[in-house]
């Protein structure tokens, strides 16, 4: 079998088990084992899908939840991986820091919502502050972990060898944190969903967590079903592109190699 | 003692291609009365060492006796605490002082030969250092591995890509930290015979630390020995390149080096 004929079955076998949940769901429902007010099935789901898409209302909410998550994550991730290359790399700079970061990150960052309601009420400012908090500190904590497991042999190399201090970084230092940054970037990306969720659910008045807690309030349970069917592929598909940049730029590590 | 052979030695060691200024030829480098002292603990104390241009130098002594230390400050990885260490002129093109660790320390992002490439940065780049660091990796035999990861080749392969981004800068002088103690023994002996092909081409100054009394008088012109922080033995071979493994003469000199490390002579 060819590589790509292998990659392509894997990833399908991926999704065996998801589509044969939602057969055994929909037999499930229609011989009324499940009753349509606890949990509709999966064809009336498809329809409310079809529905809210027809009315452009679906993906006016995807797109503003998207455009949320993704800038309080550039937000929250650009701060974090910045000061965790700082720390990293300067001593001074985590004396001064590290400390009060450690201290942060231990509050559960939902736990500020209340105040941070009181502070932005709920304009998209309260949902980036929260996405961008909760993304910050993954990628703050392994930035600084890579960097600071970075072989010190190598960089010595490096040094005997003449690189100056960018070189330095760019050759040795940040390709050897980088196995590290995808890990922090991979679970960022988890908890920026978790978060949005949350926010949305609680303060909003648009996106998916809105669309939720609306139809929860009119009772349309499909529309419920669908923005959590919505918000596993969303989580998926960031994960996947997550997962192919770190194919691309880790080639060279022998987890990465095929065999 | 080897009063007898220093001199006897210095027609076997020519250094062709380069003018020689007086009898003892160009100097390397020299340390005069070295020290070094970490905290209490004093590892180098007042060390002598003039080695001319070309010469190959071995530099043995058990365990913790300051060999490395001494390597690590001709390769200016450390600062004597007193004393000094004079260096020869530099050459137009060359780099200076080359290490070579024990380790391989190649970096595993990087194909082999971008790897190679790191030992010509600030002397050359671009295509340029890509064709001489291919051709350098021809002459340690891996020039069909170019492309491929480190993380593929096996440790003597490693060492051999280490120690071709150490040539490729054509330094004039090479530091070696047991570079070889690592390897299975016919891949060591392999590596011996290709350091000294390619140092009877190149006539770099080779200083060569090792704890393995064969390999020392096998690769070396001259062997020096360290104990206690000194020199304790300076002993020249005078045996004519290439040199086959196992001859009665580099036992006889080899055992001579064993009996004085123990207290035998």
């Amino acid at each position: 079998m060819s590589l790509a004929a292998r990659i392509a079955g894997n990833s399908l076998a991926g999704w065996l088990l998801p589509a044969a949940i939602i057969a055994g769901w929909e037999i499930a429902s229609r011989a009324g084992l499940i009753p349509a007010n606890v949990l509709p099935a999966p064809s009336a789901v498809a329809e409310a899908f079809w529905r809210l898409t027809l009315s452009g209302e679906l993906i006016r909410n995807i797109g503003v939840s998207t455009l949320r998550a993704l800038s309080g994550f550039a937000i929250g991730g650009s701060i974090g991986f910045a000061l965790g290359l700082a720390n990293g790399l300067s001593t001074l700079s985590r004396g001064l820091t590290d400390t009060t970061l450690q201290m942060i990150r231990n509050i559960p960052h939902l736990a500020l919502i209340p105040l941070v309601i009181l502070w932005f009420g709920i304009d998209e400012e309260a949902k980036l502050f929260l996405v961008a908090l909760g993304v910050f500190f993954p990628i703050y904590v392994n930035t600084l972990l890579g960097i600071q497991g970075v072989d010190p042999q190598l960089v010595e190399m490096g040094r005997v060898y003449g690189l100056d201090r960018r070189a330095l970084f760019f050759r040795v230092i940040l390709p050897g944190a980088l196995p590290s940054i995808f890990v922090g970037l991979r679970y960022a990306l988890g908890i920026m969903w978790l978060t949005l969720i949350v926010a949305e659910t609680i303060a909003a008045s648009s996106g998916l967590g809105y669309m939720a807690m609306q139809a929860r309030e009119f009772l349309l349970i499909d529309v419920v079903v669908l923005s959590i069917l919505i918000y596993a592929l969303l989580g998926k598909l960031a994960d996947s592109l997550a997962r192919l940049l770190e194919r691309l730029s880790l080639g060279w590590h022998p987890a990465f190699q095929k065999r | 003692m080897p009063a007898a052979t220093l001199t006897a030695a210095r027609s076997l060691v020519a250094t062709p291609a380069r003018p020689i200024g007086s009898v003892e030829g160009r100097r390397a480098f020299a340390f005069k009365e070295v020290g070094k002292r970490f905290g209490d603990k004093i590892v180098l104390d007042g060390i002598d060492l003039d080695v001319r241009a070309g010469q190959f130098v071995a530099v043995i002594g058990k365990s913790g006796c300051g060999k490395s230390t001494l390597l690590r400050l001709l390769a200016g990885l450390d600062r004597p605490s007193s004393g000094s260490l004079t260096l020869g002129a530099g050459e137009e093109g060359h780099s200076r002082t080359r290490f070579m660790f024990q380790e391989p320390r190649l970096l595993p992002w990087m194909s082999v030969v971008r790897n190679v490439e790191i030992g010509l940065t600030g002397i050359a780049g671009g295509t340029e250092a890509r064709q001489r660091a291919l051709a350098m990796l021809a002459e340690v035999g891996l020039a069909d591995r170019a492309d491929e990861w480190p993380s593929v080749l096996s440790g003597g392969q490693k060492q051999r890509v280490a120690l071709a981004r150490a040539l490729v800068g054509q330094p004039q002088i090479l530091a070696l930290d047991e570079p070889l103690g690592a390897l299975d023994a016919l891949t060591r002996i392999e590596m011996q015979q290709l350091l000294e092909r390619i140092w009877l081409n190149q006539r770099f100054t080779a200083v060569l630390v090792t704890h393995d009394v064969g390999e020392a008088v096998a690769l070396a012109d001259r062997v020096v020995v360290i104990g206690e922080g000194r020199i304790a033995l300076d002993l020249d071979v005078p045996v004519a390149r290439p040199r086959r493994h196992g001859s009665a003469e580099l036992a006889r000199i080899e055992g001579a080096i064993l009996d004085h490390l123990f207290g035998r002579g």
